[in-house]
């Protein structure tokens, strides 16, 4: 069980639309991922209300049918 | 008392009574999940002393954690009362420097 890696990158754009979203299925189970999320709407967040922005945009499957996926958030370099 | 509200209690004791604490999944020295794992290897080599709360164990600590702090996965890391984050912020605020940082001006005992 769990959620394919274009279902992942999926239900982040669809909430940060403007964001570059690299997921990588860490083990090749469909299981265990590492998302990389970009996005401009990050700035000025902590890096708590980021994460959240990305849990938010998985609706309620992080920590559910998404056990795992690791997660990093950044502003995009011209911003920073 | 409702269950949230004494869950709610018993998370505000605990992480106002213990400088650092990590709620997790197993104990130090054996956890039951990679990321809780990840976030005990952080701690150690922090070098910060902290006290460990298994969730496996609790049933009320593990859901009411997750609503008290807003957050929907364990580990959770919890200094001087204030939510810190889970193991992937844990990580990248170690290798900024960040955590070290955070601990040295919360005046955290070292292990």
């Amino acid at each position: 069980m769990g959620m394919a890696a274009d279902e992942i990158v999926a239900m982040i754009r669809a909430a940060l639309p403007d964001a570059e979203v690299t997921v990588t299925d860490l083990a090749g189970d469909g299981d265990h991922y590492a998302a990389h999320v970009v996005s401009p709407a990050f700035a000025g967040l902590t890096r708590i209300a980021q994460h959240k922005a990305v849990y938010a945009a998985l609706g309620g499957r992080m920590g559910g049918v998404l056990h795992a996926l690791q997660l990093t958030t950044a502003v995009p370099k011209s911003l920073s | 008392m409702s269950q949230t509200t004494s869950s709610n209690a018993r998370i505000a004791e605990i992480v106002t009574s213990n400088d650092v604490v990590l709620f997790m999944k197993g104990t130090p020295l054996f956890p039951q999940c990679g990321f809780s794992s990840r976030a005990v290897a952080i701690l150690e080599r922090l070098g910060v002393a902290y006290a460990s709360v298994d969730v496996l164990q609790d049933m009320e600590i593990r859901q009411g954690i997750k609503e008290f702090s807003e957050w929907p996965t364990i580990p959770q890391l919890y200094v001087k009362g204030e939510f810190v984050g889970g193991s992937d912020i844990m990580m990248e605020m170690f290798e900024a420097g960040e955590l070290e940082q955070l601990v040295t001006e919360a005046g955290v005992a070292r292990a």
